[in-house]
Protein backbone atom coordinates (compact mmCIF):
# COMPACT_ATOMS: atom_id res chain seq x y z
CA UNK A 1 0.00 0.00 0.00
CA UNK A 2 1.50 3.21 -0.50
CA UNK A 3 1.04 6.08 1.82
CA UNK A 4 -0.65 9.08 -0.17
CA UNK A 5 1.10 12.23 0.70
CA UNK A 6 -0.75 14.89 -1.31
CA UNK A 7 -4.16 14.97 0.22
CA UNK A 8 -4.95 15.50 3.96
CA UNK A 9 -4.23 12.63 5.69
CA UNK A 10 -7.24 10.72 8.20
CA UNK A 11 -7.42 8.71 11.55
CA UNK A 12 -4.38 6.56 13.28
CA UNK A 13 -1.89 8.27 10.18
CA UNK A 14 -3.20 11.30 10.49
CA UNK A 15 -2.48 12.03 14.49
CA UNK A 16 1.13 10.28 14.20
CA UNK A 17 1.97 12.66 11.38
CA UNK A 18 0.96 15.54 14.16
CA UNK A 19 2.54 14.32 16.52
CA UNK A 20 6.05 13.71 14.79
CA UNK A 21 5.51 17.84 12.83
CA UNK A 22 4.78 19.02 16.67
CA UNK A 23 8.29 17.44 17.76
CA UNK A 24 10.17 18.83 14.70
CA UNK A 25 8.40 22.20 15.31
CA UNK A 26 8.27 22.54 19.08
CA UNK A 27 12.00 23.71 19.27
CA UNK A 28 11.29 26.57 17.24
CA UNK A 29 8.12 26.92 18.65
CA UNK A 30 9.05 27.68 21.83
CA UNK A 31 11.82 30.12 20.78
CA UNK A 32 9.87 31.62 18.37
CA UNK A 33 6.78 32.73 20.91
CA UNK A 34 9.32 33.77 24.35
CA UNK A 35 11.91 36.12 21.76
CA UNK A 36 9.45 37.11 18.79
CA UNK A 37 5.71 36.88 19.26
CA UNK A 38 5.28 37.56 23.03
CA UNK A 39 7.57 40.75 22.34
CA UNK A 40 5.91 41.65 20.14
CA UNK A 41 2.49 41.83 21.03
CA UNK A 42 4.36 43.10 24.65
CA UNK A 43 5.50 46.28 22.80
CA UNK A 44 1.64 46.95 21.55
CA UNK A 45 0.80 46.63 25.04
CA UNK A 46 3.28 48.71 26.96
CA UNK A 47 2.81 51.28 24.02
CA UNK A 48 -0.58 51.80 26.29
CA UNK A 49 0.94 51.96 29.60
CA UNK A 50 3.09 53.76 31.33
CA UNK A 51 5.80 51.80 32.26
CA UNK A 52 9.34 51.17 33.51
CA UNK A 53 11.60 48.93 32.03
CA UNK A 54 11.17 46.68 34.86
CA UNK A 55 7.52 47.74 36.01
CA UNK A 56 4.32 47.29 34.04
CA UNK A 57 2.09 49.64 35.61
CA UNK A 58 -1.36 51.83 34.39
CA UNK A 59 -2.82 51.30 31.65
CA UNK A 60 -3.14 54.79 29.83
CA UNK A 61 -5.08 54.36 25.95
CA UNK A 62 -3.20 56.58 23.64
CA UNK A 63 -1.29 58.79 25.81
CA UNK A 64 1.75 58.49 24.68
CA UNK A 65 0.87 58.46 21.47
CA UNK A 66 -0.89 61.48 21.98
CA UNK A 67 2.75 63.21 23.65
CA UNK A 68 4.50 61.42 20.48
CA UNK A 69 2.61 63.17 17.81
CA UNK A 70 3.76 66.71 19.87
CA UNK A 71 7.06 65.86 21.19
CA UNK A 72 9.65 68.05 18.99
CA UNK A 73 12.34 65.42 19.85
CA UNK A 74 11.07 62.37 18.05
CA UNK A 75 10.28 64.44 14.94
CA UNK A 76 13.88 65.80 14.89
CA UNK A 77 14.67 62.39 15.48
CA UNK A 78 13.01 61.23 12.56
CA UNK A 79 14.26 64.47 10.50
CA UNK A 80 17.79 63.11 11.43
CA UNK A 81 16.85 59.33 10.21
CA UNK A 82 15.29 60.64 6.83
CA UNK A 83 18.28 63.21 5.98
CA UNK A 84 20.61 59.72 6.61
CA UNK A 85 18.62 57.85 4.08
CA UNK A 86 18.82 61.15 1.86
CA UNK A 87 22.33 60.77 2.05
CA UNK A 88 22.42 56.92 1.51
CA UNK A 89 19.86 55.52 -0.62
CA UNK A 90 20.50 56.78 -4.05
CA UNK A 91 24.38 56.26 -3.96
CA UNK A 92 24.06 52.67 -2.31
CA UNK A 93 22.22 51.96 -5.10
CA UNK A 94 24.18 53.65 -7.92
CA UNK A 95 27.30 52.59 -7.09
CA UNK A 96 26.29 49.26 -6.43
CA UNK A 97 25.30 48.96 -10.20
CA UNK A 98 28.17 50.46 -11.14
CA UNK A 99 30.44 48.04 -9.14
CA UNK A 100 28.39 45.04 -10.60
CA UNK A 101 28.75 46.18 -14.00
CA UNK A 102 32.62 46.60 -13.53
CA UNK A 103 33.04 43.20 -11.67
CA UNK A 104 30.95 41.85 -14.97
CA UNK A 105 32.95 43.22 -17.09
CA UNK A 106 36.40 42.35 -16.13
CA UNK A 107 36.19 38.84 -16.29
CA UNK A 108 39.30 38.30 -15.40
CA UNK A 109 39.75 40.59 -12.73
CA UNK A 110 35.98 39.26 -11.16
CA UNK A 111 36.65 37.51 -7.91
CA UNK A 112 39.00 40.30 -6.72
CA UNK A 113 37.01 42.97 -7.78
CA UNK A 114 33.78 41.67 -6.08
CA UNK A 115 35.94 40.83 -3.08
CA UNK A 116 37.53 44.29 -2.48
CA UNK A 117 33.92 46.09 -2.76
CA UNK A 118 32.31 43.04 -0.73
CA UNK A 119 35.02 42.61 2.25
CA UNK A 120 33.50 45.34 3.95
CA UNK A 121 30.19 44.49 4.18
CA UNK A 122 31.40 41.49 6.61
CA UNK A 123 32.93 43.32 9.11
CA UNK A 124 31.81 44.06 12.08
CA UNK A 125 30.02 47.59 12.79
CA UNK A 126 32.74 48.98 15.65
CA UNK A 127 35.40 47.70 13.28
CA UNK A 128 34.01 49.90 10.60
CA UNK A 129 33.94 53.02 13.03
CA UNK A 130 37.10 52.48 14.21
CA UNK A 131 38.58 52.74 11.25
CA UNK A 132 36.57 55.85 10.08
CA UNK A 133 36.78 57.51 13.74
CA UNK A 134 41.03 57.15 12.98
CA UNK A 135 40.99 58.29 9.44
CA UNK A 136 38.89 61.38 10.34
CA UNK A 137 40.67 62.45 13.54
CA UNK A 138 41.50 65.79 13.61
CA UNK A 139 45.56 66.12 14.22
CA UNK A 140 46.60 62.35 12.78
CA UNK A 141 43.91 61.74 10.53
CA UNK A 142 44.64 60.80 7.14
CA UNK A 143 41.70 62.85 5.50
CA UNK A 144 42.83 65.87 6.89
CA UNK A 145 46.31 64.68 5.91
CA UNK A 146 45.62 64.31 2.46
CA UNK A 147 42.81 67.15 2.54
CA UNK A 148 45.77 69.65 4.23
CA UNK A 149 42.84 70.62 6.95
CA UNK A 150 42.07 70.20 10.53
CA UNK A 151 38.58 69.95 10.87
CA UNK A 152 37.00 67.92 13.42
CA UNK A 153 34.73 65.90 11.15
CA UNK A 154 32.70 63.83 13.24
CA UNK A 155 32.23 67.20 15.39
CA UNK A 156 31.26 69.15 12.96
CA UNK A 157 27.69 70.11 12.66
CA UNK A 158 27.72 69.88 8.96
CA UNK A 159 29.63 67.10 8.33
CA UNK A 160 29.54 64.54 10.62
CA UNK A 161 25.73 62.66 9.15
CA UNK A 162 27.55 62.78 5.38
CA UNK A 163 30.29 61.29 7.12
CA UNK A 164 28.47 59.07 8.91
CA UNK A 165 26.66 57.92 5.45
CA UNK A 166 30.19 58.07 3.92
CA UNK A 167 31.57 55.32 6.48
CA UNK A 168 27.97 53.32 5.80
CA UNK A 169 27.85 53.24 2.03
CA UNK A 170 31.99 52.23 2.03
CA UNK A 171 30.63 49.41 4.51
CA UNK A 172 27.12 48.09 2.92
CA UNK A 173 27.57 48.97 -0.60
CA UNK A 174 28.65 45.41 -1.42
CA UNK A 175 25.14 43.99 -0.52
CA UNK A 176 23.64 45.53 -3.36
CA UNK A 177 26.63 45.07 -5.97
CA UNK A 178 26.06 41.38 -5.10
CA UNK A 179 21.84 41.96 -6.32
CA UNK A 180 23.14 43.55 -9.38
CA UNK A 181 25.35 40.68 -10.23
CA UNK A 182 22.64 38.05 -9.71
CA UNK A 183 20.39 40.59 -11.62
CA UNK A 184 22.66 40.83 -14.67
CA UNK A 185 23.50 36.89 -14.55
CA UNK A 186 19.73 36.35 -14.89
CA UNK A 187 19.67 38.44 -18.53
CA UNK A 188 19.75 35.85 -21.45
CA UNK A 189 23.31 36.22 -23.40
CA UNK A 190 21.24 35.69 -26.47
CA UNK A 191 18.99 38.93 -26.02
CA UNK A 192 22.85 40.66 -26.22
CA UNK A 193 23.74 38.63 -29.11
CA UNK A 194 20.48 39.50 -31.51
CA UNK A 195 20.63 43.08 -30.52
CA UNK A 196 24.84 43.23 -31.39
CA UNK A 197 24.08 41.33 -35.13
CA UNK A 198 21.52 44.61 -35.53
CA UNK A 199 24.37 46.83 -34.53
CA UNK A 200 23.36 47.63 -31.23
CA UNK A 201 26.93 48.25 -29.20
CA UNK A 202 28.15 50.52 -25.64
CA UNK A 203 25.79 52.41 -24.44
CA UNK A 204 23.05 51.59 -26.41
CA UNK A 205 23.06 47.66 -25.35
CA UNK A 206 22.93 48.89 -21.82
CA UNK A 207 19.83 51.18 -22.55
CA UNK A 208 17.54 48.90 -24.35
CA UNK A 209 18.73 45.40 -22.61
CA UNK A 210 20.63 45.49 -19.53
CA UNK A 211 18.74 48.72 -17.76
CA UNK A 212 15.25 47.43 -18.63
CA UNK A 213 16.08 43.74 -17.78
CA UNK A 214 17.28 45.68 -13.90
CA UNK A 215 14.72 47.61 -13.33
CA UNK A 216 13.38 45.39 -10.90
CA UNK A 217 16.37 44.88 -8.96
CA UNK A 218 16.86 48.24 -8.78
CA UNK A 219 13.22 48.88 -7.03
CA UNK A 220 14.73 46.10 -4.41
CA UNK A 221 17.50 47.75 -3.69
CA UNK A 222 16.12 51.18 -3.33
CA UNK A 223 13.78 49.57 -1.03
CA UNK A 224 16.58 46.90 1.19
CA UNK A 225 18.76 50.20 1.61
CA UNK A 226 16.29 52.65 2.55
CA UNK A 227 14.53 49.89 5.12
CA UNK A 228 18.46 49.56 6.67
CA UNK A 229 19.16 52.85 6.61
CA UNK A 230 15.87 53.91 8.82
CA UNK A 231 17.06 51.39 11.15
CA UNK A 232 20.47 53.18 11.51
CA UNK A 233 21.77 53.08 15.02
CA UNK A 234 25.14 51.70 15.75
CA UNK A 235 26.94 53.86 13.48
CA UNK A 236 25.79 57.21 15.05
CA UNK A 237 26.01 56.20 18.62
CA UNK A 238 29.41 55.04 18.37
CA UNK A 239 30.86 57.48 15.98
CA UNK A 240 28.94 60.88 17.56
CA UNK A 241 26.06 59.53 20.60
CA UNK A 242 23.84 61.80 18.87
CA UNK A 243 25.84 64.91 18.52
CA UNK A 244 26.59 67.75 17.33
CA UNK A 245 24.01 69.01 18.88
CA UNK A 246 21.77 65.94 18.42
CA UNK A 247 21.91 66.74 14.82
CA UNK A 248 22.98 62.95 14.21
CA UNK A 249 20.44 61.31 17.36
CA UNK A 250 18.17 59.14 15.05
CA UNK A 251 15.13 57.30 15.89
CA UNK A 252 16.25 54.49 17.21
CA UNK A 253 18.54 56.07 19.06
CA UNK A 254 15.42 58.36 21.08
CA UNK A 255 14.05 54.80 21.27
CA UNK A 256 16.97 53.96 23.12
CA UNK A 257 17.55 56.52 25.34
CA UNK A 258 14.28 56.65 25.88
CA UNK A 259 14.01 53.07 27.29
CA UNK A 260 17.36 52.21 28.73
CA UNK A 261 18.16 56.05 29.85
CA UNK A 262 14.86 57.38 31.12
CA UNK A 263 13.54 53.84 32.11
CA UNK A 264 10.65 55.13 30.12
CA UNK A 265 9.62 51.60 28.56
CA UNK A 266 5.77 53.07 27.48
CA UNK A 267 6.54 55.65 25.96
CA UNK A 268 9.79 54.13 23.76
CA UNK A 269 7.26 51.29 22.97
CA UNK A 270 5.26 53.40 21.35
CA UNK A 271 8.16 55.27 19.46
CA UNK A 272 9.01 51.75 18.39
CA UNK A 273 4.92 51.14 16.60
CA UNK A 274 5.55 54.47 15.17
CA UNK A 275 8.76 52.86 13.79
CA UNK A 276 7.30 50.01 12.50
CA UNK A 277 4.70 51.49 10.83
CA UNK A 278 7.22 53.54 8.56
CA UNK A 279 8.93 50.94 8.11
CA UNK A 280 6.29 49.11 7.02
CA UNK A 281 4.15 52.05 4.86
CA UNK A 282 7.24 52.75 2.90
CA UNK A 283 7.49 49.01 2.14
CA UNK A 284 4.31 48.85 0.77
CA UNK A 285 4.08 52.02 -0.81
CA UNK A 286 7.82 51.47 -2.60
CA UNK A 287 6.20 47.76 -3.57
CA UNK A 288 3.01 49.60 -5.27
CA UNK A 289 5.48 52.22 -7.28
CA UNK A 290 7.54 49.36 -8.68
CA UNK A 291 3.98 47.63 -9.55
CA UNK A 292 2.53 50.75 -10.78
CA UNK A 293 5.81 51.69 -13.07
CA UNK A 294 5.58 48.36 -14.14
CA UNK A 295 1.86 48.30 -15.60
CA UNK A 296 2.06 51.75 -16.89
CA UNK A 297 4.98 50.53 -18.68
CA UNK A 298 3.06 47.37 -20.49
CA UNK B 1 33.57 56.71 -34.90
CA UNK B 2 31.41 53.19 -33.19
CA UNK B 3 35.23 51.77 -32.41
CA UNK B 4 36.54 54.96 -30.74
CA UNK B 5 33.52 55.54 -28.29
CA UNK B 6 33.76 52.13 -27.32
CA UNK B 7 37.48 52.16 -26.69
CA UNK B 8 36.34 55.33 -24.56
CA UNK B 9 34.25 53.51 -22.50
CA UNK B 10 36.64 50.19 -21.83
CA UNK B 11 38.89 53.34 -20.68
CA UNK B 12 36.51 54.49 -18.44
CA UNK B 13 35.54 51.41 -17.10
CA UNK B 14 39.24 50.38 -16.50
CA UNK B 15 40.02 53.45 -14.40
CA UNK B 16 36.31 53.25 -12.71
CA UNK B 17 37.26 50.18 -11.50
CA UNK B 18 41.29 50.88 -10.06
CA UNK B 19 39.87 53.89 -8.41
CA UNK B 20 37.17 52.39 -6.79
CA UNK B 21 38.96 49.32 -6.19
CA UNK B 22 41.66 51.27 -4.05
CA UNK B 23 38.92 53.65 -2.94
CA UNK B 24 37.17 50.37 -0.95
CA UNK B 25 40.33 48.83 -0.21
CA UNK B 26 42.29 51.56 1.37
CA UNK B 27 40.51 51.77 4.92
CA UNK B 28 42.03 48.16 5.76
CA UNK B 29 45.41 48.75 4.53
CA UNK B 30 45.53 51.88 6.66
CA UNK B 31 44.10 50.29 9.57
CA UNK B 32 46.78 47.20 8.56
CA UNK B 33 49.86 49.56 8.15
CA UNK B 34 48.40 52.02 11.59
CA UNK B 35 48.47 48.28 13.26
CA UNK B 36 51.82 47.52 12.44
CA UNK B 37 53.46 50.70 13.52
CA UNK B 38 55.28 51.55 16.93
CA UNK B 39 52.36 53.84 19.22
CA UNK B 40 54.38 57.25 18.57
CA UNK B 41 54.35 56.85 15.10
CA UNK B 42 50.63 56.85 15.03
CA UNK B 43 51.13 60.65 16.50
CA UNK B 44 53.66 61.91 14.99
CA UNK B 45 53.73 65.23 13.04
CA UNK B 46 55.61 63.93 10.23
CA UNK B 47 53.12 61.88 7.91
CA UNK B 48 54.31 58.19 6.25
CA UNK B 49 51.70 55.87 4.47
CA UNK B 50 54.19 53.35 5.65
CA UNK B 51 55.21 52.41 9.33
CA UNK B 52 59.00 53.64 9.50
CA UNK B 53 59.49 51.01 12.18
CA UNK B 54 57.66 47.92 11.00
CA UNK B 55 56.57 45.92 14.39
CA UNK B 56 53.51 43.55 15.77
CA UNK B 57 54.27 45.23 19.20
CA UNK B 58 50.67 46.52 18.88
CA UNK B 59 49.04 43.07 18.31
CA UNK B 60 51.17 41.04 20.87
CA UNK B 61 50.15 44.10 23.49
CA UNK B 62 46.16 43.81 22.34
CA UNK B 63 46.26 39.89 22.81
CA UNK B 64 48.66 39.70 26.17
CA UNK B 65 46.68 42.21 27.89
CA UNK B 66 43.12 43.71 28.48
CA UNK B 67 40.14 42.19 27.40
CA UNK B 68 40.44 41.47 23.69
CA UNK B 69 41.12 37.47 24.21
CA UNK B 70 38.12 37.56 26.66
CA UNK B 71 35.94 39.50 23.86
CA UNK B 72 37.37 37.26 21.46
CA UNK B 73 36.11 34.15 23.05
CA UNK B 74 33.06 35.49 24.11
CA UNK B 75 32.47 35.90 19.90
CA UNK B 76 33.36 32.98 18.89
CA UNK B 77 30.70 30.97 21.49
CA UNK B 78 28.15 32.82 20.75
CA UNK B 79 28.47 32.84 17.05
CA UNK B 80 28.88 28.66 17.01
CA UNK B 81 26.10 28.58 19.07
CA UNK B 82 24.10 30.77 17.28
CA UNK B 83 25.00 28.68 14.20
CA UNK B 84 24.52 25.49 15.63
CA UNK B 85 21.03 26.15 17.14
CA UNK B 86 19.67 28.33 14.07
CA UNK B 87 20.68 25.23 11.98
CA UNK B 88 19.09 22.63 13.77
CA UNK B 89 16.12 24.26 15.14
CA UNK B 90 15.42 26.11 11.51
CA UNK B 91 15.81 22.42 9.41
CA UNK B 92 13.47 20.85 11.54
CA UNK B 93 11.04 23.54 11.55
CA UNK B 94 11.32 23.84 7.55
CA UNK B 95 10.94 19.76 7.19
CA UNK B 96 7.68 19.92 8.72
CA UNK B 97 6.48 23.30 7.21
CA UNK B 98 7.53 21.39 3.38
CA UNK B 99 6.87 17.25 4.23
CA UNK B 100 4.51 17.03 6.79
CA UNK B 101 0.25 17.91 6.64
CA UNK B 102 -0.44 18.30 10.11
CA UNK B 103 -3.24 21.07 11.62
CA UNK B 104 -2.49 24.21 11.57
CA UNK B 105 0.25 24.36 9.22
CA UNK B 106 -0.53 26.81 7.45
CA UNK B 107 -1.86 29.73 9.66
CA UNK B 108 1.67 28.67 11.77
CA UNK B 109 3.61 29.44 8.76
CA UNK B 110 2.41 32.54 7.69
CA UNK B 111 2.89 33.83 11.16
CA UNK B 112 6.56 32.65 11.11
CA UNK B 113 6.73 34.48 7.74
CA UNK B 114 5.12 37.38 9.25
CA UNK B 115 8.50 38.28 11.31
CA UNK B 116 9.49 38.78 8.51
CA UNK B 117 8.01 42.56 8.20
CA UNK B 118 8.62 43.25 11.87
CA UNK B 119 12.18 45.12 12.65
CA UNK B 120 14.24 43.25 15.45
CA UNK B 121 14.45 46.48 16.39
CA UNK B 122 10.68 47.32 17.97
CA UNK B 123 11.39 43.80 19.83
CA UNK B 124 14.14 45.34 21.86
CA UNK B 125 12.60 46.58 24.97
CA UNK B 126 10.00 43.94 25.80
CA UNK B 127 12.89 41.77 24.99
CA UNK B 128 14.82 43.05 27.30
CA UNK B 129 12.70 42.89 29.89
CA UNK B 130 11.93 39.48 29.36
CA UNK B 131 15.30 38.50 29.81
CA UNK B 132 15.48 40.78 32.96
CA UNK B 133 12.55 38.29 34.39
CA UNK B 134 14.38 35.16 33.16
CA UNK B 135 17.82 36.12 34.46
CA UNK B 136 19.42 36.24 31.25
CA UNK B 137 21.34 39.45 31.14
CA UNK B 138 25.05 38.82 30.69
CA UNK B 139 24.75 34.97 29.69
CA UNK B 140 25.36 33.44 26.96
CA UNK B 141 21.80 31.87 27.08
CA UNK B 142 20.87 35.78 26.67
CA UNK B 143 22.74 36.77 24.18
CA UNK B 144 22.21 33.52 21.58
CA UNK B 145 18.70 32.55 21.91
CA UNK B 146 16.87 35.63 20.14
CA UNK B 147 19.44 35.30 17.70
CA UNK B 148 18.29 31.90 16.57
CA UNK B 149 14.74 32.77 15.61
CA UNK B 150 15.49 33.31 11.77
CA UNK B 151 12.29 32.89 9.59
CA UNK B 152 14.29 33.42 6.82
CA UNK B 153 16.31 30.50 6.92
CA UNK B 154 13.52 28.57 7.88
CA UNK B 155 12.01 30.14 4.08
CA UNK B 156 15.24 29.49 2.12
CA UNK B 157 15.25 25.62 3.60
CA UNK B 158 11.69 25.30 3.33
CA UNK B 159 11.94 26.47 -0.87
CA UNK B 160 14.71 23.71 -1.46
CA UNK B 161 12.58 20.69 0.35
CA UNK B 162 9.37 21.64 -1.71
CA UNK B 163 11.71 21.08 -4.90
CA UNK B 164 12.93 18.01 -3.85
CA UNK B 165 10.78 15.12 -5.71
CA UNK B 166 8.12 13.68 -3.51
CA UNK B 167 9.13 10.15 -4.36
CA UNK B 168 12.38 9.84 -2.41
CA UNK B 169 10.83 10.70 1.05
CA UNK B 170 8.01 7.94 -0.06
CA UNK B 171 10.62 5.18 -0.28
CA UNK B 172 12.40 5.61 2.67
CA UNK B 173 9.39 6.26 4.78
CA UNK B 174 8.00 2.69 3.22
CA UNK B 175 10.94 1.35 4.76
CA UNK B 176 9.65 2.61 8.22
CA UNK B 177 12.47 5.37 9.12
CA UNK B 178 11.27 8.08 11.30
CA UNK B 179 10.72 11.78 10.22
CA UNK B 180 14.09 12.42 11.85
CA UNK B 181 15.89 9.69 9.72
CA UNK B 182 14.23 10.64 6.61
CA UNK B 183 15.86 14.79 7.52
CA UNK B 184 19.00 13.67 8.68
CA UNK B 185 19.74 11.21 6.06
CA UNK B 186 18.30 12.28 2.94
CA UNK B 187 17.30 15.87 3.02
CA UNK B 188 20.36 17.19 4.40
CA UNK B 189 22.70 15.60 2.60
CA UNK B 190 20.35 16.79 -0.65
CA UNK B 191 21.20 20.54 0.67
CA UNK B 192 24.35 20.12 1.93
CA UNK B 193 25.27 23.07 0.01
CA UNK B 194 22.69 25.86 0.90
CA UNK B 195 22.79 24.86 4.34
CA UNK B 196 26.88 25.34 4.32
CA UNK B 197 25.90 28.63 2.57
CA UNK B 198 23.26 29.29 5.34
CA UNK B 199 25.60 28.33 8.11
CA UNK B 200 28.58 30.61 6.74
CA UNK B 201 26.44 33.38 6.58
CA UNK B 202 24.61 33.09 9.95
CA UNK B 203 27.78 32.41 11.98
CA UNK B 204 29.34 35.99 9.98
CA UNK B 205 25.72 37.57 10.89
CA UNK B 206 26.32 36.26 15.06
CA UNK B 207 29.80 37.11 14.71
CA UNK B 208 28.94 41.12 13.68
CA UNK B 209 26.29 41.15 15.75
CA UNK B 210 26.21 44.51 17.85
CA UNK B 211 22.55 46.03 18.72
CA UNK B 212 21.44 43.00 20.76
CA UNK B 213 24.64 41.89 22.63
CA UNK B 214 25.06 46.06 23.16
CA UNK B 215 21.64 45.62 24.94
CA UNK B 216 21.80 42.50 26.89
CA UNK B 217 25.46 42.80 28.05
CA UNK B 218 26.54 45.08 30.76
CA UNK B 219 29.70 43.36 31.99
CA UNK B 220 33.00 43.90 30.71
CA UNK B 221 33.02 40.22 30.70
CA UNK B 222 30.21 39.03 29.03
CA UNK B 223 31.47 41.14 26.15
CA UNK B 224 31.52 40.04 22.51
CA UNK B 225 34.85 41.69 20.44
CA UNK B 226 32.32 44.06 18.45
CA UNK B 227 30.67 45.05 21.72
CA UNK B 228 33.66 45.20 23.35
CA UNK B 229 35.45 47.51 20.66
CA UNK B 230 33.37 50.51 21.29
CA UNK B 231 34.70 49.63 24.79
CA UNK B 232 38.46 50.14 24.06
CA UNK B 233 39.11 53.93 23.92
CA UNK B 234 38.46 53.45 28.43
CA UNK B 235 41.08 50.42 27.44
CA UNK B 236 43.85 51.68 25.22
CA UNK B 237 43.36 55.78 25.15
CA UNK B 238 44.35 57.42 21.88
CA UNK B 239 46.71 54.05 21.11
CA UNK B 240 45.85 53.96 17.55
CA UNK B 241 47.79 51.18 16.43
CA UNK B 242 46.92 49.27 19.00
CA UNK B 243 42.78 50.03 18.17
CA UNK B 244 43.56 49.20 14.96
CA UNK B 245 45.08 45.62 15.72
CA UNK B 246 42.45 44.82 17.95
CA UNK B 247 39.89 46.10 15.54
CA UNK B 248 41.64 43.68 12.77
CA UNK B 249 41.71 41.10 14.93
CA UNK B 250 38.00 41.69 15.48
CA UNK B 251 37.39 41.39 11.63
CA UNK B 252 39.43 38.54 11.51
CA UNK B 253 37.26 35.56 11.94
CA UNK B 254 34.54 36.93 9.65
CA UNK B 255 36.70 38.40 6.83
CA UNK B 256 38.28 34.76 6.35
CA UNK B 257 35.52 33.24 6.45
CA UNK B 258 34.13 35.43 3.11
CA UNK B 259 37.54 35.49 1.81
CA UNK B 260 37.86 31.57 1.98
CA UNK B 261 34.35 30.72 1.45
CA UNK B 262 33.61 33.57 -1.12
CA UNK B 263 30.82 31.50 -3.57
CA UNK B 264 28.49 30.13 -0.56
CA UNK B 265 28.52 33.25 1.24
CA UNK B 266 27.42 34.88 -1.97
CA UNK B 267 24.82 32.50 -2.64
CA UNK B 268 23.73 32.38 1.31
CA UNK B 269 23.33 36.23 1.38
CA UNK B 270 21.44 36.49 -1.84
CA UNK B 271 18.87 33.65 -0.72
CA UNK B 272 18.83 35.59 2.52
CA UNK B 273 17.18 38.41 0.91
CA UNK B 274 14.74 36.36 -1.40
CA UNK B 275 16.88 36.78 -4.47
CA UNK B 276 17.81 33.53 -5.83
Amino acid sequence: MKPNFHSPPAGARARRENLAAAMLLAPFALVFLLFFLVPALQTLYLSLTESSLTRTSGFVGLANYATLVQDPGFWASLGNTFYFALLTVIPLTALGLVMALLVEHFTRARSWLQGAFFLPFVLPISVMTLIADWMLQPSSGIVNHLLGTQRAWLADLHWAMPMVAIGTIWWTVGFNMLMFIAGLRNIPVDLYEAAALDGARGFTLFRHITWPALRPVVGTAVLLSLIASLKIFGQTYILTTGGPFNTTRVTLHYMYETAFTQSDAGYAAAIAMAFVAIVIALSLLQGGLVRWSARKRA
Amino acid sequence: MKRRSSIGWSAVALVSAITLAALWVFPLLWALSTALRPEHETVSSVFHFLPRTWTLEAFAKVLGAGNVPRWLFNSAVVAVLVTVLTMALSLMAAYAFSQMRFRGRGWLFGLTMVAFLLPFEALLVPLFRTMNQLGLINSYAGIVLPQVVSPMVIYVFKQFFDAIPKDFREAAVIDGASPARVLWSLYLPVSANIVWAMAIVTFIGAWNNFLWPFIIVTSNDMMTIPLGLTQTYDAYGVRYAQLMAAALLGALPAGLAYVLFQRRVTQGFLAASGLK
